[in-house]
């Protein structure tokens, strides 16, 4: 058996000097360093193929696809500016997009000072943003009522609907989650079993199955002379589905709440659900904002799921014009179209997975205090 | 009257007692529940009889024996346009599994590469497999799929400027093109010899595991591999079995083993995605062996890679195993996205196809979530049983 010197070499390595912290991290060995001038090959191989793509050879003007298709040719950007409305908003009509800005910003305007440390009346702001926003969303959107002109739901798409199925998805998800989490639970067997039952049922099929069934055979459930929107059909399979995720989130801070709260609020005379509403919950969800920030990632990149229901997300959208528009074809449309849709998508979710790390570190903090 | 009034007070005292009782509340409430969801199921079923009336679709499981009609481009099992639904079903059912078993294990691989690769102590080799994970699971899965299948897969040369691989392959925009296993006669022998070998390998584990009270070491593994393939190797030789590589035909690669692009980019992208999520995993699992595992390993004069492999990944493992599952389970169950790059799986067949032309959504949604809910409890139940033979004991 060889015995290794490396780790003692390396600790003796002077860290004073960047030649010396170079050689200790990359160089350090023979092996490592043929490993590292591999991967720097790599990445500066990667890196040129990627600047000569997206900027050497790429169109940047054109009103068609044409100067994109010449042999040889890059990124084709104008395919993204010119289509840059209906990737963000669909077929919203042009002339009301300032209802899809001024929705934004209420949302920001309620979301923002919820992370902000030191602003004062939190919970008032917080009752903003989960009863008060979702109304003046809803009327701001979709109209036909206040004098403003009604926009059908087929007409929404891009990254606005992406956006609206993420967010009822998990403010509709949010309550029904809890209450799953409470029953799994408790103490009376039937209801315990019956959420137990839901979660794992749900959990245990994909998406997709979950969405064909809320479009296929939520209709049929319903009384024959009810129809419903197709996008409210998405978001009811949406928030079904990620009702359970959200319950077994909620559930883990469920458990790793001390007995003893639980005994305290019994000798204070609590009844169940002052008890949960007012010592547990409050200490559960608290805990488990990291776990439910992740599950708004992941449902944030789900909600391109809808697309096989015949719903235009962002990548719905992207797709259908790379696919049916002929304007614009050409060999390098498809791949524009997709870093445009991923590079979107990317943005948002290392955001917020930034955000629930952020958050983790600052509460282990608060918590350990 | 005052005996009366009596009883009439001490009733209603007990009525409000019995309000009060915590196990009468409980027995309410759960009475309450199960109402309610009695009343929704009757309601939903009244209400789909009515809705399928008036549709004029059939209910019931007698359309699996109706002839199908349509070609799947890639079957395991036997099947043709004149087949049953119900055949159909096990030709999506079968696509499913292959590529969820060759998903599971290629993310794996990857996955634990990225991941031990995330703790090396070379920066540039963990500064990489971190940048891959956050770039990989930061972006939808079904926007990875549709890069790999039309802007990479799709996008290569017709078969006519096909790409050259190492080893007879071929690489152009109708998939891949892999030398073929040609036996002339004797298929049974082989496969009566790879059973015997199999089991020579599990006797071989068998006996390794009652000798020594230690976990089974997972590189011991490809040990143990090597008894089933020497002798097949052996037999095939002794059968003059021949590799039929692939050959440029008229239109086509012929005489090889063609994979689908559908196929190859579905396969590509769970491995690739789920991988990135394995990473961390994995990473998690190292992080999580205390500190002085490692320490007392380098003072036993293991090296590095010594260390890992014995000392390090044996104990990582009991934390990495069960979200691993969930990550299995994951794959499974984004297979299901092969209906939007047409990959013929189970959900783009039967809830597909199948549903549009017997227009029997109930019954082909009950089925295809039923499988997917039977897959995912296997896939439990197998990885609970390796976690309990890898988990030590408790001291």
């Amino acid at each position: 058996m060889r015995i290794s010197t490396a780790k003692s070499e390396r600790s003796a390595t002077p860290f004073e000097t960047w030649g010396g912290k170079l050689r200790a991290t990359l160089f350090p060995t023979l092996l490592q360093s043929v490993v590292s001038l591999v991967l720097m090959a790599l990445i500066a191989h990667v890196a040129y193929a990627f600047i000569d793509w997206a900027f050497i050879r790429a169109v940047f003007t054109g009103s068609d696809g044409s100067a994109c298709r010449v042999e040889g040719a890059g990124a084709c950007w104008p395919f993204i500016t010119h289509k840059m409305n209906l990737f963000l908003y669909g077929r919203y009509p042009e002339a009301e997009l300032w209802r899809v800005h001024l929705t934004y910003g209420l949302a920001l305007a309620g979301v923002v000072p919820l992370f902000v440390p030191g602003v004062p009346r939190k919970p008032a702001i917080l009752a903003y943003v989960l009863l008060v926003f979702p109304l003046l969303a809803f009327i701001l959107l979709s109209g036909g009522v206040l004098g403003l002109p009604l926009v059908r739901t087929d007409l929404w798409g891009g990254l606005l609907l992406t956006l609206v199925i993420a967010t009822v998805g998990i403010a509709a998800s949010f309550p029904l989650g809890i209450l799953l989490a409470l029953a799994r639970r408790s103490e009376l067997p039937f209801v315990r079993w019956t959420s137990t039952a839901y979660i794992e049922l749900v959990r245990g099929v994909p998406l997709v199955t979950v969405l064909f069934m809320a479009s296929v055979m939520l209709p049929l459930f319903l009384p024959p002379d009810v129809t419903i929107d197709k996008l409210l059909r998405a978001l009811v399979g949406v928030a079904l589905f990620s009702a359970a995720y959200l319950a077994e989130v909620v559930r883990g801070g469920l458990q790793a709440i001390p007995r003893g709260q639980y005994e305290a609020a019994d000798a204070l005379g609590l009844g169940y659900w002052r008890k949960m509403a007012f010592v547990i919950l409050p200490q559960a969800i608290r805990l488990v904002i990291p776990g439910i920030v992740n599950s708004f990632i992941a449902l944030f990149k789900d909600t391109s799921l809808v697309l096989i229901i015949g719903l235009f997300d962002l990548i719905g959208i992207v797709e259908q014009s790379v696919q049916a528009d002929a304007k614009w074809s050409s060999p390098q449309t498809a791949a524009t179209g997709y870093f445009f849709a991923a590079a979107v998508f990317w943005i948002f979710c290392f955001a917020m997975s930034r955000a629930s790390a952020a958050l983790e570190t600052k509460l282990q903090v608060g918590a350990r205090s | 009257m005052t005996g009366e009034g009596g009883k009439r007070w001490l009733a209603r005292k007990t009525w409000i007692d019995a309000a009060y009782d915590p196990k009468m509340r409980a027995l309410a409430f759960q009475a309450l529940l199960a109402l309610v969801l009695v009343f929704l199921f009757v309601e939903v079923v009244r209400n789909t009889a009515a809705n399928l009336e008036k549709q004029n679709i059939a209910s019931g499981f007698d359309f699996l024996a109706r002839t199908a009609g349509f070609d799947i481009s890639q079957t395991l099992v036997p099947y043709t346009s004149k087949s049953t639904y119900a055949r159909a079903f096990f030709v999506g059912l079968s696509n499913t599994l292959l590529v969820a078993v060759l998903g599971i294990a290629l993310a794996t691989v990857l996955g634990f590469a990225l991941g031990i690769a995330r703790g090396s102590p070379n920066w540039l080799a963990s500064r990489l497999a971190l940048a891959y994970v956050e770039v990989v699971r930061n972006v939808p899965l079904l926007l990875q799929l549709l890069v790999w299948y039309v802007a990479v897969l799709r996008a290569l040369p017709m078969p006519q400027g096909a790409l050259a691989l190492p080893g007879g392959a071929f690489l152009d925009t109708r998939g891949l093109h892999l030398p073929r296993l040609v036996v002339e006669n004797g298929g049974g022998l082989v496969a009566a010899v790879i059973g015997l070998s199999l089991i020579g390998a599990a006797w071989l584990w068998r006996r390794r595991r009652a000798r020594a009270d230690e976990p089974a070491d997972p590189v011991d593994v490809v040990g143990r591999g090597l008894v089933v393939l020497l002798p097949v190797l052996a037999v095939l030789l002794a059968l003059k079995a021949t590799l039929a590589t692939p050959q440029l035909g008229r239109f086509n690669y012929e005489d090889g083993l063609s994979i689908e692009p559908e196929f190859l980019a579905l396969l590509i992208g769970l491995s690739t995605y789920t991988a990135a999520f394995i990473a961390e995993i994995v990473r998690a699992g190292l992080d999580g062996v205390p500190k002085g595992q490692r320490e007392a390993a380098a003072a036993l004069g293991l090296s590095r890679r010594q260390a890992l492999r014995f000392v390090i990944l044996p104990q990582a493992l009991r934390i990495i195993i069960p979200p691993l599952t969930n990550q299995y389970l994951n794959l499974t169950k984004n297979s299901s996205l092969a209906v939007a790059i047409g990959y013929p799986d189970l959900v783009s067949v039967f809830s597909g196809t199948v549903l549009n032309q017997t227009g029997q959504a109930v019954e082909v949604i009950l089925i295809t979530m039923a499988v997917y809910l039977a897959i995912s409890l296997a896939t439990a139940l197998l990885m609970n049983w390796f976690n309990v033979r890898t988990a030590w004991a408790e001291r």
